[in-house]
């Protein structure tokens, strides 16, 4: 009983934190709206003109996109960690936001050879591709290397070659779109129309859905392969599920707003400190609600820390997320020496 | 003659990658029956354990689960007939003993494995089964290895099985949680014909507990059978390749390697009063001949472990006069004589003995 007041009030917490950075981001910026404005765009009441067209074009749009990719990116953390059984495991860290990353620039940039703009499924299967192949190469790595360690090194190291090759191809586009794929390759919520946020919702929605329907296979799985497989589940199965769902949800977050670093692992750590609980059931919306939150507030200091100069995603959320990172190691440390 | 065994493995042959490890394993398990795998470290009590639960997949024979073929299971009605301990080390990110053990009721949760009041009154009574309710709101990982292994019973027992393989269970814990562990499972074969299958280091605790005994060695089962079969003299030594030290298959104990050499003291001895007076001559590593002693004493199993020289006689005999005069010279040519107290006073002396006392006091 005592546990089910906690686990309310952290929901409600999460869902409050979420609405408020909602406004905030749909207020504040080079032309600050008054809420009042805002609300009344917001609920359809009409208002003035130029702040119908800035939100309703703009800002709206990509606070949504912030808090579906952000939710996704830390749902497809906490996948990965529970995957690896490891708690620094995410799909930035592990190469495969870069994977996704590069196959997302070569279809760009080949479809701009042809004078052809990549749809936004396009994108997202691209992205979908480029982060199948990474995973596949930190799950040979894994069976390889039976270190946790060296997972994440190798991890780090293939994130590394995808970069120098983005870069390498980025370099050499075409002059007049360099600007824009730049941006999109260092990560940034920037430039997302409606279209792209129908197409998220339902990707990720779906790939929501199906994990959330795996929370019960997914805490058997947190007790070990061995005991997982005696309570009768389809160990091969389920690890290609598992694979397969990770992969949709980072490619998603790749393919429209590029790779976003640290949210996979800093929000499912903070979450389970808030909720002091690791079950799957609650763990999946919790995460949903955290990273959502996380990425609206993180891209609300990208826009406006050096307004007009946009930051990248990345800083911000390296700035905020790395810390819970180090203090992870440092605390795991100190658990295996007492 | 399949039917009336729950559990039965026909010609059995396990290893890993293709490579045969064990060849032609048969076990036979009845409802309600306990089979330890004993053997020595690295003879694959482990592989064969594994393979049993399906963990491993064989590469020839079959495992007959409730009269149907293992491998033709579904991994749900395998969960619901079969629990497992392992040796694996479990490390849950924040869950409470009490989250370990309901993780038992999963074969029995609905689509989201919310627990169900059922479920929570088995998840209690199987931890107050194991004596762990006190530690029911502990975090798991702060436990005590003796600790974790029960809460793993416990989570076993809450899933319901009829048949409960453990793999080494008993190696954390100390004598009393021995000895409470095995009583409850012992327990659960009388009251829910609960068939188990185990791995044991302790042969003592593995005669008194098993119903069958498998020894396993190296690449074959080198024995089968009931443990009055099993641990008789000569089997065991030979099983674990003893080189060093004895063992008992009467008691259980061991001894370690007797010291060699012209004996520097005669023990005499009887009614279990001279085992410690050997134990101590052999750490301090000297040679000792002890007697009279009949092949009933107590002390008996230890003289002709430890001693160089034990002067015996048969149960229910009489010592002869030549014995006595062999006892005599020793006695006369061993530089030092020792007599446990409790001896001298045993009121019913035999007079040999009697006679052996009161040479010594006159040799002082």
């Amino acid at each position: 009983m005592r546990n089910t007041k906690r686990y309310g009030f952290a929901f409600i917490l999460l869902a409050a934190l979420l609405l408020l950075l909602l406004l905030v981001n749909v207020c504040a910026g080079s032309v600050a709206i008054p809420l009042a404005d805002a609300l009344r765009i917001l609920t359809g009441q009409g208002g003035d003109g130029t702040y119908r067209d800035i939100i309703l074009q703009i800002r709206f749009p990509r606070a949504l996109a912030a808090i579906i990719l952000g939710g996704a990116l830390a749902l497809s953390g906490y996948l990965l960690q529970t995957f690896f059984h490891n708690p620094i495991a995410g799909p930035f860290i592990l190469g495969i936001s870069s994977g996704a990353k590069l196959v997302v620039a070569l279809a760009m940039v080949g479809a701009l050879e042809f004078s052809y703009s990549l749809s936004s499924l396009g994108m997202i299967l691209a992205a979908f591709v480029g982060a199948m192949i990474s995973m596949g190469f930190v799950l040979l790595m894994s069976r390889l290397v039976d270190q946790m360690s060296m997972l994440i090194v190798s991890g780090v190291m293939i994130g590394y070659i995808c970069s120098a090759i983005t870069d390498f191809v980025v370099t050499f586009a075409d002059d007049s779109n360099i600007v824009n794929l730049h941006n999109w390759s260092q990560g940034s919520f920037s430039g997302i129309t409606w279209s792209n946020v129908g197409m998220m919702t339902v990707v990720v929605f779906l790939a929501f859905a199906c994990v959330f329907l795996l929370s019960k296979p997914l805490s058997a799985y947190q007790m070990g392969e061995s005991y997982a497989r005696n309570m009768g589940l389809n160990i091969p199965v389920f690890r290609a599920l598992l694979v397969i769902l990770s992969s949709i949800l980072s490619a998603c977050v790749t393919a429209f707003a590029g790779p976003v670093s640290f949210v996979g692992i800093a929000v499912p750590h903070l979450v389970k400190s808030l909720f002091g609980t690791a079950k799957p059931i609650l763990m999946i919306p919790a995460c949903f609600l955290g990273g959502a939150a996380f990425c609206l507030f993180c891209d609300l200091l990208a826009r406006l820390l050096f307004a007009p100069t946009e930051l990248s995603i990345s800083t911000v959320t390296a700035v905020f997320g790395a810390p819970v990172v180090i203090y992870i190691m440092v605390r795991r440390r100190q658990g295996k020496a007492a | 003659m399949s039917e009336e065994y729950y559990f039965h493995t026909e010609g059995l042959t396990i290893g890993y990658d293709g490579t045969p490890l064990i060849r032609d394993i048969c076990l036979r398990l009845k409802k309600g029956e306990i089979l330890t795998l004993i053997g020595p470290n690295g003879a694959g009590k482990t592989t064969i354990l594994k393979s049993l639960i399906r963990q491993l997949a064989p590469l020839a024979g079959t495992v007959y689960l409730d009269g149907k073929e293992l491998s033709a299971m579904s991994g749900h009605e395998l969960s619901t007939k079969m629990s497992v301990v392992l040796t694996e080390r479990v490390r849950p990110e924040m869950m409470t003993c009490e989250d370990v053990v309901a993780t038992g009721r999963y074969p029995y949760t609905g689509r989201f494995g919310v627990l169900t009041e059922e479920d929570r009154r088995i998840v209690q009574e199987s931890m107050e089964l194991v004596h762990i309710g006190d530690l029911a709101d502990r975090d798991f990982t702060r436990t005590s290895d003796g600790q974790k292994q029960r809460v793993m019973l416990a989570r076993a027992i809450c899933q319901e099985p009829e048949i409960l393989v453990l793999d080494e269970p008993t190696s954390f814990l100390d004598m009393k949680h021995k000895l409470e562990f095995l009583s409850i499972l012992q327990d659960m074969t009388r009251t829910r014909r609960l068939s188990v299958i185990l791995s044991l280091h302790e042969l003592d605790l593995a005669e008194r507990i098993s119903d069958q005994v498998a020894c396993v060695r190296g690449d074959h089962i080198a024995r089968f059978g009931p443990p009055e079969e099993i641990f008789t003299s000569g089997h065991i030594p030979e099983l674990f390749g003893l080189t060093v030290g004895s063992y008992d298959a009467r008691t259980g104990d061991v001894e370690l390697a007797a010291v060699q050499g012209e004996p520097q003291v005669f023990v005499l001895g009887g009614c279990g009063s001279a085992t410690p007076i050997y134990r101590r001559l052999q750490r301090e590593g000297t040679p000792f001949a002890t007697g009279i002693l009949w092949e009933n004493d107590l002390d008996y199993p230890a003289a002709k472990a430890l001693a160089s020289r034990v002067l015996s006689v048969p149960a229910f005999t009489e010592a002869g006069e030549d014995i006595l005069q062999e006892a005599r010279t020793l006695m006369e040519r061993c530089p030092r004589i020792l007599c446990p107290p409790e001896l001298t006073q045993q009121p019913n002396l035999p007079p040999c003995l009697r006679e052996l006392i009161r040479q010594r006091t006159i040799t002082e």
